[in-house]
C-alpha cells in the first residue's frame, strides 16, 4: 500500500460542458517510470495539473504520495517536482539565481541551499554556465536547468510534461540517460510525451489517453499484445519461389504472409523464426535473412488510432 | 458548482497562506530595483525633485526675512515659472511609477511561462500576489524616501536651517500618504495585469484610468453635480448642496484625495478641507497655522480612503487570480 505513489479514482475534470478528463483510474508505484501518451488535447496536461493541485478535479479522488493535492497542496508540492511543458525562466537572472529563487520558495536555507544548487547544477552539467544569464541559454540548456530546479527540492516524484519537446536527438539521448539515473536513485517518474520511441525506451509502463479517458495501460509488450493481437512481424529473405511462400503459409500460428520478390513479411502469433528457417530449407529454398520486429509503441499507437472507434467502444 | 464546493465544511487549507512570502518579496524587490524602467522613472523623479526644489529654494532665499516658520514645507509647494511646484509633479509621477512597477507583474509570469512552475512550489497563490504587491510598495517607499531625504538635504544646504519638529512630522505624514497613494495605482495596475494577458494592454488600461481621473473626472464631477443638484440663481442653499455634491464626487478620485492631503499637510494655515478647495496650493488661505496633529486628523479620512480603495482593488485581483487557470 505504501509503495503506491499516484492513485487516481474516477478522476474527472470538466470545463463547462466539456469533459477534459473522464473517470480516470491510474496507479503508479514507487520507482516506476510511467509514460502518458495520447494525441493533442487528450487530457494529459489536465491530469498532471490535478495531480499537483493546480487545478481542482470536478469529481473523483487523487492521492499523491498518500496525500490529497487539493487539501494538502503544500506537502504535495514540497515532495513533487514538476517540469511544465515549455518551462520558462527569469531570463534576466542567471541560472544560479533562478535556482536560488526556487530553493527559497521551498524553504531551503543556507548552507544547505548553496550545496544543493551546486549539486543540481553538476548533475545536469550546467556548472560552467551557472553564472550566465538564462536568456543566453539554448533550448537544451533550459531544459536541463528545468531539471535542476526539480532536483534541488530532492523530490520523491517527478512529473514532466513533454520534456523532450524541441530537443535535438543527442540532447534527447542525454535526457533519457538522466531519467534513468533518477530512476536508479529511487525516484518515481511520470512523463507525458509524443515521442513514442523515447517513451518506449525509458518507461516501465505506459498509459494511452484518448478524449480524456485512459484507453490502454500496461507495459509496451502488453499493449502490443492487445492492440496488435500479439502479432510478431517476421522478415524473411529467401530464394525458392512459390514453394517457400506455400511452406510459410502452411505453418501453424501464421496469420498472414505477404511477398515482395524474395522478401516475405510474415505476421504470426508467436516468434516462429526457428520453424521458418527449417521450413524454408525443407522446401528447398535458400535462406538469406531472417529477423523479427520487436513490437513498437509507434505501431501500437498507429494501429490503435486506425481502429480507434472500435476500441473506444470497447473501453 | 464552484460555489457548492466552497460551502463544503472543514475545507481547511494546510499551512500558512504566507509560506514563501518573503522569498517572493526579496526576489521581486531585487528585480524592481535593478530594472531599467524603474531606474528611468526614478531618475525622472529625482530630476524633477532637484529642479523644482532648487527653484523653490532660490525663491525662498530671495524672499528671506519674511517670517515664515515653514520654509521646508515651502520647498514642496513653491512654484517658480514655468515649473509647477514639486507636489504637482508628485501627483502625476507617483501613479506613473506605480503603474510601471506592476502592469506586467502577473501576466509577465504567464508570458514567461514561469507561473505554473512557481505555483508548483510549496506556496499558495496568496503569497505570490501579496509578495509582489509588498515588493512594489517597498520599492515605492524606498524611492520616495530617498527623494524626501534629497529634498531635506537640499533644504539644509540652501536654507541653512534644520527642519523643525512640526515640519518633520508633516513631511513624514505626507511621505506616508504619498506611498499609500502609490499603493492604489500599484493595486490597480496589478489588477489589470491579472485581467489582461498582454502587458501592453494592462499598462494602457491603467494609464487610461489615471488620465481619466487626472483630466476628466473634475469636469465630469461638476457636470454630474449640476445635473443632479441644480441650483437656480439666488438659491444659496442649493448652490452649497451642489458644491458639496461635487466635492463628494471629486473625492472619489485618488488624485483629489492626494492633493487635499498635500494641501493640508504642507500648508499649516489650511484649517478645513471643505467647500473651499483651492487647486493651486500657493494661493492658500492666510490664517494661524494648525498644529501638525490637527492636520493629521484633518487628513485621516483621506488616508483611510486611500488604504480602503487599495484593499478593495487588491481583493478583487486576489479573487480573480485564485480562479485563474495556471496554464497559458
Ligand atoms: N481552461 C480550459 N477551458 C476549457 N477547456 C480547456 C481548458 N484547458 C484545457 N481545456 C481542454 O481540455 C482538453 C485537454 O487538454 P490538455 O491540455 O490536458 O491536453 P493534452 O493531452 O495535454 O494535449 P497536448 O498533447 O496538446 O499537450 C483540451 O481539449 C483542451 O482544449
Ligand atoms: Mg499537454
Amino acid at each position: 500500500m505504501t509503495d503506491v505513489v499516484i492513485e487516481c479514482r474516477d478522476l474527472t475534470k470538466q470545463y463547462g460542458a466539456f469533459t477534459a478528463v473522464d473517470h480516470l483510474n491510474l496507479t503508479v508505484r514507487k520507482g516506476e517510470i510511467f509514460g502518458l501518451l495520447g494525441p493533442n488535447g487528450a487530457g494529459k496536461t489536465t491530469t498532471i495539473l490535478m495531480l499537483l493541485g493546480l487545478t481542482e478535479p470536478t469529481s473523483g479522488s487523487v492521492k499523491v504520495l498518500g496525500l490529497d493535492p487539493a487539501r494538502q497542496p503544500l506537502s504535495v508540492k514540497a515532495r513533487v517536482g514538476y517540469l511544465p511543458d515549455q518551462v520558462g525562466f527569469y531570463d534576466h537572472l542567471t541560472a544560479r539565481e533562478n535556482l536560488h529563487y526556487i530553493a527559497k520558495l521551498n524553504g531551503i536555507r543556507e548552507p544547505e541551499l548553496s550545496k544543493r544548487i551546486n549539486e543540481a547544477l553538476d548533475q545536469v552539467g550546467l556548472s560552467n554556465v551557472a553564472d550566465r544569464r538564462v536568456k543566453t541559454f539554448s533550448r537544451g540548456m533550459r531544459q536541463r536547468l528545468g531539471v535542476a530546479e526539480i532536483l534541488i527540492k530532492q523530490p520523491q516524484l517527478i512529473i514532466m510534461d513533454e520534456p523532450t519537446l524541441a530537443l535535438d536527438p543527442e540532447a534527447v539521448r542525454e535526457f533519457l540517460d538522466l531519467i534513468r539515473q533518477l530512476k536508479a536513485s529511487g525516484i518515481t517518474i511520470l512523463l507525458s510525451s509524443h515521442l513514442l520511441q523515447q517513451v518506449q525506451a525509458v518507461c516501465d509502463r505506459v498509459g494511452l489517453f484518448h478524449q480524456g479517458r485512459m484507453v490502454l495501460e500496461g507495459t509496451v509488450g502488453e499493449l502490443a499484445q492487445r492492440v496488435l493481437g500479439g502479432a510478431y512481424r517476421i522478415h524473411v529473405e529467401a530464394e525458392g519461389g512459390d514453394a517457400v511462400a506455400a511452406a510459410l503459409r502452411a505453418l501453424p500460428d501464421v496469420v498472414q504472409v505477404s511477398a515482395n520478390g524474395s522478401r516475405y513479411n510474415v505476421e504470426a502469433r508467436a516468434d516462429l523464426r526457428a520453424e521458418i528457417a527449417r521450413k524454408v530449407i525443407e522446401a528447398g529454398g535458400k535462406l538469406l535473412g531472417l529477423s523479427v520486429d520487436t513490437p513498437s509503441l509507434d505501431e501500437v499507437y498507429a494501429r490503435y488510432f486506425q481502429k480507434g472507434a472500435a476500441y473506444a467502444a470497447r473501453a | 458548482m464552484q460555489h457548492a464546493r466552497s460551502l463544503a465544511p472543514a475545507r481547511q487549507r494546510e499551512g500558512s497562506p504566507w509560506t514563501g512570502l518573503w522569498a517572493v518579496v526579496a526576489k521581486e524587490m531585487a528585480d524592481y530595483l535593478t530594472s531599467a524602467r524603474m531606474m528611468i522613472l526614478e531618475a525622472l523623479i529625482l530630476l524633477t525633485a532637484f529642479g523644482t526644489v532648487y527653484a523653490a529654494s532660490q525663491n525662498l532665499r530671495a524672499g528671506a526675512g519674511t517670517s515664515d516658520d515653514f520654509l521646508f514645507l515651502r520647498l514642496f509647494t513653491t512654484a517658480r515659472e514655468p515649473l509647477p511646484a514639486f507636489v504637482g509633479f508628485l501627483g502625476l509621477l507617483v501613479p506613473l511609477l506605480a503603474i510601471a512597477l506592476a502592469f506586467d507583474s502577473i501576466n509577465g509570469e504567464f508570458n514567461q511561462r514561469t507561473l505554473s512552475k512557481v505555483l508548483a512550489q510549496p506556496i499558495y497563490r496568496d503569497a505570490l500576489l501579496l509578495g509582489k504587491f509588498l515588493a512594489g510598495l517597498g520599492t515605492l517607499a524606498l524611492a520616495l524616501t530617498a527623494i524626501w531625504l534629497l529634498i531635506i538635504g537640499m533644504g539644509l544646504l540652501q536654507l541653512g536651517v534644520p527642519p523643525s519638529g512640526e515640519e518633520t512630522v508633516r513631511m513624514l505624514w505626507f511621505l506616508l500618504i504619498t506611498i499609500f497613494y502609490g499603493g492604489i495605482w500599484l493595486a490597480l495596475a496589478m489588477l489589470f495585469s491579472i485581467i489582461f494577458r498582454q502587458p501592453a494592454t494592462a499598462a494602457l488600461a491603467a494609464i487610461a484610468v489615471w488620465l481619466f481621473f487626472t483630466v476628466f473626472w473634475g469636469i465630469i464631477a461638476s457636470l454630474l453635480a449640476r445635473t443632479l443638484q441644480p441650483a437656480p440663481p439666488g438659491d444659496t442653499q442649493a448652490l452649497i448642496n451642489q458644491i458639496q455634491l461635487e466635492l463628494l464626487l471629486t473625492r472619489l478620485s485618488p488624485n483629489t484625495l492626494f492633493s487635499e492631503v498635500a494641501l493640508a499637510m504642507l500648508n499649516p494655515a489650511v484649517r478645513a478641507l471643505g467647500i473651499v478647495l483651492p487647486i493651486q496650493l500657493h494661493n492658500a488661505i492666510p490664517g494661524t497655522p494648525l498644529p501638525a496633529g490637527q492636520s493629521i486628523l484633518l487628513t485621516w479620512p483621506h488616508a483611510t480612503g486611500l488604504i480602503a480603495a487599495t484593499i478593495v482593488l487588491f481583493a478583487i485581483g486576489y479573487i480573480l487570480f485564485q480562479r485563474q487557470e495556471v496554464r497559458a
